[in-house]
């Protein structure tokens, strides 16, 4: 006899010791969200001040086509593209620990402050310590973002940090922030300004391998430790008594789950400056898609990428910084998620 | 299934800087229904939060099979002794079947999720609690008697050989208080799993139990069989409500009856 989940579910059982459920409509929806990636790419590689076919593009990335045709797919527009298609992984991810961990969809990186110590990072290191390399700047975006995370985790710390004194909390943090990011900016002179508040637009356009390269790495680093909180996350969701009855440690996994989320939020804004509303909307989209509880983190990541690279199309093609876009779109996102959370209580 | 002991020694139970239990020491005998009553604040579901390992205690210790409980691994105590907590939380979305299976969570590795046996403990777990027919439904849309039961297979489903429920029936009507204890019963006789209950209405703990623990303030007043605790003397002085004791008509268990003020 076997288990009506009230839902198709493939059970997945290779050999002895390893055991998975597969629920057949997130296979679906994952294809689909593969599909619509490879076709956005496509767009995104041919289009732009010069326009190319298809089939350059093709033979551009097979190592064909003319030299003008390469220099464009390739070394312009790809790393680029990829650069879409990893931070809308990242961001999505952070999303989805952080939604799964506050059981709320407001709780999202951008929402609690951490994209504003990012940000906060980078102008200190900028204004403050005088550096415009790019290393330096990644790197104060980190540790920013890691002790906005642990300033907000302390504050809305007792008994155990929960979900909705951290989102309050969060949203505390980052309105101070913010106000500390323009004081920061009105003490310099225009042009030092200029680059910092650049930074703060969250823009894909500028960048190529070079940075390609490290935020690739650091992505690639992350992505198995999912492994180790993707099932404890869901199981946390029951509430504290009945996960640690399950055997779980509660607070260990927070931390830990803390401490992936603001590592993949904060690579992206190091990487690109924040991009806002990624984290909070891909989640959100990909719940919807699969019906499913948990935190998805394998569709909210291809839901990200789908975005972050539409939303770079876009901004590529009206000549506006990525973030800009995503701010725009998420914004009109965040109004109907605050009206609908309103109705609801 | 095997013998499984559980023992508070010594016990100082606090919250921050208030102090709930000093030096409690009781035993949940082998294979029992223990019931643990007593007024509102007591210590009762301070006591089942210590047996749970959900509260370290200050001094003393909880002891499973002759090993103090805060020296197992997290897992591994928790294929041993299960919880249904005062309240849980549904995930978002999620059903029947679904949030049973997570009771499974201590049976199963980062690449082992699935496996015949948790197939199977599911299937039992949502057997006894007669909700296999729920199987696919939302939890959401399910009335409360259905969600409490889907609970209670959600932590059977676990397949402890010892179980903790932190007051299963309230915010339950009469019908379903009745069928989620009869439940608890049968699990305790048939499967011969040790059940600790907190319960707050005296004559279903009466039925229903074979050991009851009385407390009042933080200490333990009296323990035993039911017909050795529900007296008068020791209801009136852990409640301070006068009463007479009787025979219930219907399962020959102690009945209290409140006296009559004048």
């Amino acid at each position: 006899m076997s288990l009506d989940l009230g839902r198709p579910v493939a059970v997945w059982r290779p050999r002895t010791g390893a055991s998975h459920r597969v629920d057949r409509r997130a296979l679906v929806v994952c294809a689909v969200l593969v599909s619509v990636l490879l076709v956005l790419g496509c767009v995104s590689l041919a289009v732009g001040t010069y326009h190319l076919s298809l089939g350059e593009v093709v033979a551009a990335l097979t190592g064909g086509g003319d030299r003008r045709a390469h220099t464009l797919v390739v070394e312009w527009r790809l790393p680029r593209l990829l650069f879409a298609i990893g931070c809308g992984i990242a961001l999505a991810i952070a999303g989805a620990v952080f939604q799964s961990l506050t059981r709320n969809p407001l709780g999202s990186p951008d929402v609690i402050g951490l994209d504003a110590g990012s940000y906060t990072g980078a102008v200190v290191v900028t204004l403050i310590i005088g550096s415009t390399r790019y290393a330096d700047i990644a790197l104060g975006s980190l540790v920013g973002g890691l002790l906005t995370a642990a300033l907000v985790y302390v504050l809305a710390y007792r008994r155990g940090a929960q979900g909705f004194r951290l989102i309050i909390v969060g949203i505390a943090v980052a309105a101070m922030l913010a106000s500390f990011n323009s004081y920061l900016l009105m003490r310099v002179d225009p042009q030092t300004a200029l680059i910092v508040a650049s930074w703060g637009a969250g823009s894909l356009a500028s960048l190529g391998y070079a940075q390609l390269v490290p935020f690739a790495v650091a992505l690639v680093v992350l992505l198995p430790l999912l492994v180790l909180v993707a099932s404890p996350l869901a199981q946390l969701e029951l509430g504290d008594d009945a996960a640690r009855a399950h055997g779980l440690r509660a607070e260990r996994v927070r931390l830990g789950a803390v401490l992936l989320g603001v590592a993949f939020s904060s690579i992206v804004t190091a990487a690109a400056g924040p991009i806002a509303f990624v984290a909070l909307v891909a989640p959100q989209i990909a719940h919807r898609l699969l019906r499913a509880p948990g935190p998805s983190l394998v569709t909210s990541a291809l839901t990200g990428a789908v975005l972050l690279t539409a939303a770079d199309v876009v901004a590529q093609q009206i000549a506006v910084s990525t973030g800009l876009v995503t701010v725009t779109l998420g914004g009109l996102y965040f109004i109907w998620l605050l009206i609908r959370e309103y109705r609801r209580s | 299934m095997t013998d499984h002991t559980l023992e508070a020694q010594g016990l100082t139970l606090a919250y921050d800087k208030r102090v709930i239990s000093e030096d409690l020491s009781t035993h949940v005998p082998v294979g029992s229904f223990t019931a643990i009553i007593g007024p509102n604040a007591c210590g009762k579901s301070t006591l089942l939060r210590a047996f749970a390992r959900l509260l370290s205690p200050r001094a003393g210790r909880v002891v499973l099979d002759g090993r103090d409980i805060a020296s197992r691994g997290a897992k591994e105590l928790a294929r041993e002794l299960g919880l249904l907590p005062q309240t849980s939380l549904a995930p978002d979305g999620i059903r029947v079947a679904d949030l049973v299976a997570r009771g499974r969570f201590p049976h199963q590795r980062v690449f082992d999720r699935w496996s015949p046996d948790d197939e199977a403990a599911v299937l039992r777990a949502m057997t006894a609690t007669d909700v296999l027919d729920l199987s696919g439904r939302l939890v959401d849309e399910l009335s409360g008697g259905q969600r409490q039961r889907v609970w209670v297979a959600m932590a059977l489903a676990q397949e402890t050989p010892v179980l903790l429920l932190d007051e299963p029936t309230t915010f339950l009507d009469i019908a379903h208080q009745i069928e989620v204890l009869e439940l608890f019963r049968s699990i305790n006789l048939e499967d011969g799993r040790t059940l600790v209950a907190v319960l707050h209405d005296l004559n279903q703990a009466a039925r229903y139990a074979s050991h009851i623990i009385a407390m009042r303030s933080g200490s333990i007043v009296a323990a035993g069989a039911p017909a050795d605790v529900i007296t008068p003397e020791i209801v009136e002085d852990v409640f301070s409500v006068p009463c007479r004791v009787i025979d219930d008509p219907e399962s020959r268990t102690p009945l209290v009856i409140p006296l009559v003020r004048r």
